[in-house]
């Protein structure tokens, strides 16, 4: 035995000494899934950062009435780029890093089903983010216009044709989108053909962990929906070089068709992107309660429910456009039925903590914060999916509160519960809990400042979009409120790098399992080794690390 | 010329007599279609508001009673709970039960505004949405108009106003908080909306679609009158333009420029272009601001905008012609006589 190993054995290399170009080429060229991951996420915060500054300007150009900070171009590229960097830039790698991170590791696998796939997906996605961005410096074109897309991230018809977006900054938005969409998609199979096909012995799909179980239905909802938009985006290129008429209103084209095949794609696009928090909340909250989760079958039902009825619910964003009052009705009602689902899983993440012991560490901050917010923007939902109320509210800047209050107060706290409770199995290291508390607090007050008034200033008829506004209207008070918030948000962000950057490197060991948890990545070493396991794990139960802890009352014995 | 002075003055004293809403508060609703949306918005209210406090009052307790000290070292497991298909029935039944009383009520509401067809004697007026203005046409009347729709003021759903909406260029959204939730105008389409503001007054609101660069300067005004007023207005607009002899230079210079090229003024006889590229100035004085509500139409504004546009409204389509100060006096003083 020992000698056929010697025989096999590689023979020793010299190490190479550390080098900062042989560092990068491992990078680069690896298709390790954490390195992917990390990857992933490490963009998906760079972008997150070019993105708020971005949404800074905004701010303060809103803050006082008839405001001078830059003029109404560059204010209509600036939420132009904002909105399509933080759907397709941060939020789509987040679903990708997350899944792409901790989905092997959690299924006891020791890589993706396709290593290769995954870090052409990575690349790809890369690639069309800087293609999007070099539109600052390529998007005038030959006939000067422009620069970067001014036409919203829904890019409506017809105000992307040639006749009304000359140069080429919108077709840098498509094929920059175009082909990011080219890297999620990849790694949405990826994920699906993972969990399916790579689960360690024992790991039955009902044992699966939660945050496998929403990331697979994300991922097949990544599939379904970003085709109409890469078809759509096909099309408006057609019209735009070639002379098709599919959205071209002049030659007959429709205006409607494109929204139509924008929110087909960009309603479940919300859902995608949320998915990752419920993903995480569903770790997070049984940890820090110490309990499981409370009605687990309920819980992947009601995500898969939202999943489905999210492909029915599109034309909610198009109540203003004349549609007939039976299909007003239809989307009226299909749209609150989301209610039902997302109802049952706060009610279940609530009933996970009643009767536990809740541990208030940051990621439990998070959590807490999460539920209260995600609280409000789904009410905030249910006026928004009312037609005759949203006859008022659509395009006003209470939509904007509403997904703001949806995607930062409930995906961002989701995703910054996930980093610090993932933190020091990546790193290997704890972070500074004082400074993430600092972090949260200061946060959570700029998010509620910032967000909050939004909504009172769409009950005041502020549009959406608007790069100014005359002083008489009642709208600068909550305006500069809301521009106060960045007061907290900004240190509270500075504060979290850097806390993640210095722990990485001089915080404490943290050790394997720092939270005493219960799903396989706690099992390995941190960060753990390229091969995850030494040996394939086998799993009895839905919580493994349960069982090995409390031998005496196993899971299994109940599941 | 006193005369004319005499009228501007009354006519400015009338607009000056009607309030002006510009707060534009949804919950302040002011016609009949904006009232039922506020009604159902305090249903909806009330369901969502108990929902969030029995919810959130929930979470809080269940945060603060198992909340543990920070130092405690936790030896023992709380009981394990999986789940119960008893609660789980509860909290799905009890919140689709919520879910139909919305949809029912929002369904009657839709019907309710969407559905009402126009009385025979009804208002019509067409609007078009033009990137960044407002084009306003009286079918039954024969008059054009833009920016500032004038319509009888009234309690009676038959003296509603019926509102075609088109565009000529993107998408716009015609929005006017107090008097009705938005209809967009979409081009290759025709919408159709009304309202019935109830008491005169002047409304403001804004295109509520992101139509390019100057989407947040395209202002929308309804000025509710009483139906004498609003009477009297068509009169007024009925008529060519006014032709004073005492500003034939500025005319001169209006026709010979390339104004004519996008502004219409019925009565410029053989320069009347008949084109709608820009508003058409045949009433232009009787307007109360310029730019589609950018600024307040007095002669100094007057004077700064035909001198450069881009300065309070910069992006929009209308250059500057780089007039000489002789010029620009001389066309201005024409304007101003366009009542």
């Amino acid at each position: 035995m020992s000698s056929i190993h010697s025989e096999i054995e590689r023979p020793l290399v010299e190490e190479a000494r550390f080098s900062f170009s042989s560092h990068l080429y491992e990078w680069v060229s690896t298709v390790d899934h954490k390195r992917l991951g990390l990857m992933y996420i490490v963009s998906a915060l760079l972008f997150l950062v070019i993105a708020g500054i971005m949404a800074t300007v905004i701010r303060l150009q809103l803050a006082f009435p008839n405001g001078h900070v830059v003029d109404p171009d560059t204010f209509n590229r600036l939420f132009t780029m904002h909105g399509t960097t933080m759907v397709f830039l941060v939020g789509m790698p987040f679903v990708a890093g997350l899944s792409n991170y901790l989905v092997p590791l959690m299924i006891g696998a020791r890589d993706m089903a396709f290593p290769r796939l995954n870090a052409f997906g990575f690349w790809i996605f890369l690639f069309g983010g800087f293609l999007l961005y070099f539109s600052y410096i390529g998007g005038s074109g030959l006939s000067g216009a422009g620069s970067a897309p001014d036409v919203g991230w829904f890019a409506y018809a017809p105000l992307t044709s040639r006749a009304f977006s000359r140069g080429a900054s919108t077709d840098y938005w498509i094929l920059g989108i175009l082909v990011s969409g080219i890297g999620s998609i990849a790694s949405a199979i990826n994920v699906i053909v993972t969990t399916i096909s790579m689960r360690c012995p024992g790991m039955t799909l009902s044992r699966m962990p939660m945050f496998v179980w929403v990331m697979l239905i994300d991922s097949w909802l990544i599939i379904i929906a970003l085709p109409p938009l890469s078809a759509a985006q096909i099309m408006l290129l057609v019209d735009r070089f070639v002379g098709g008429n599919f959205f071209n209103t002049q030659s007959g084209g429709s205006a409607v068709l494109w929204q139509h095949f924008f929110w087909i794609f960009g309603h479940p696009e919300v859902y995608i992107l949320i998915f990752p928090a419920f993903a995480i909340l569903s770790e997070v909250i049984p940890i820090f309660s110490r309990k499981p989760i409370f009605g687990r079958p309920a819980m992947v039902g009601a995500v898969a429910s939202i999943g489905f009825i999210s492909l029915g619910v599109w034309a909610h964003h198009m109540f203003a456009v004349g549609m007939t009052s039976w299909s007003n009705t239809f989307f009226t009602a299909s749209t609150m039925l989301v209610g039902i689902p997302t109802g049952i899983k706060i009610f279940n993440w609530t009933a996970t903590m009643y009767g536990g012991k809740l541990r208030m560490a940051t990621p439990m901050l998070f959590c807490c914060a999460f539920l209260f917010q995600f609280l409000i923007a789904g009410l905030t939902g249910i006026m928004l999916a009312t037609g005759p109320f949203d006859w008022q509210l659509h395009d006003s800047y209470f939509v904007v509160g509403h997904f703001h209050f949806t995607l930062v107060a409930g995906l961002v706290f989701g995703l910054f519960a996930g980093m610090y409770y993932w933190f020091p199995k990546v790193s290997g290291r704890m972070y500074n809990e004082t400074l993430a508390k600092w972090h949260f607090w200061l946060f959570t007050i700029g998010v509620e400042l910032t967000f909050v008034p939004m909504h009172f200033l769409g009950f005041l008829g502020m549009p959406r979009r608007i790069y100014t506004y005359a002083p008489d209207r009642g709208w600068d008070f909550w305006n500069l409120v809301a521009t106060s918030g960045l007061l907290f948000q900004l240190p509270a962000i500075l504060i979290f790098v850097w806390n993640i950057v210095h722990s990485a490197i001089k915080g404490e060991p943290a050790g394997d399992d720092p939270w005493d948890a219960w799903t396989l990545e706690w099992a390995t070493t941190s960060p753990p080794p390229e091969y995850n396991f030494e040996t394939t794990p086998e799993v009895h139960s839905s919580r493994p690390l349960w069982d090995l802890k409390n031998p005496n009352d196993p899971d299994w014995r109940f599941e | 010329m006193v005369l004319s002075i005499a009228w501007l003055a009354l006519r400015s004293a009338a607009a000056a007599s009607l309030p002006e809403h510009r707060i534009t508060n949804i919950f302040d609703p002011l016609a009949t279609p904006a009232e039922s949306e506020k009604n159902i918005a305090l249903l909806v209210f009330a369901i969502t508001g108990v929902i969030f406090v029995g919810v959130a009052g929930l979470i809080g307790y269940t945060i603060w009673r198992f909340r543990q000290p920070t130092h405690e070292p936790h030896s023992e497991e709380p009981p394990q709970v999986y789940g119960s298909n008893q609660i789980e029935v509860a909290w799905t039944v009890v919140p689709i039960l919520i879910v139909f009383v919305l949809i029912g009520v929002s369904a009657r509401v839709i019907a309710a505004v969407e559905n009402a067809s126009p009385p025979q004697a009804a208002l019509k007026v067409t609007v078009i949405g033009h990137q960044w203005w407002w084009e306003v046409l009286y079918p039954d009347y024969g008059i054009v108009t833009a920016n500032e729709i004038h319509m009888p003021a009234t309690n009676d759903h038959k003296n509603a106003t019926y509102l075609q909406l088109q565009s000529a260029d993107v998408i716009h959204s015609f929005w006017l908080p107090q008097l009705s939730g938005k209809t967009d105008l979409i081009p290759n389409r025709t919408n159709f909306m009304w309202i019935d503001p109830h008491q005169p007054g002047v409304y403001v609101g804004n295109c509520a679609e992101y139509c390019g660069t100057q989407h947040a300067n395209m202002l929308l005004t309804v000025v509710g009158e009483d139906p004498k007023a609003f009477k009297q207005w068509t009169i007024e607009q009925q008529k060519r333009a006014i032709d004073d002899p005492q500003v034939s230079e500025g005319k001169a210079v209006f026709e010979s420029l390339a104004c004519v090229n996008c502004h219409n003024i019925a009565g410029l006889g053989k320069a009347s272009s008949g084109s709608k590229f820009g508003p058409d100035l045949t009433h232009l004085m009787s307007r109360h601001t310029l730019g589609s509500g950018v600024i307040k139409n007095t002669p100094d504004n007057l004077r700064a905008w035909v001198n450069d546009p881009q300065v309070a409204k910069p992006g929009c389509l209308m250059p500057s012609m780089k007039l000489t100060p002789e010029e620009l006096r001389k066309v201005v003083d024409y304007l101003e006589t366009l009542r």
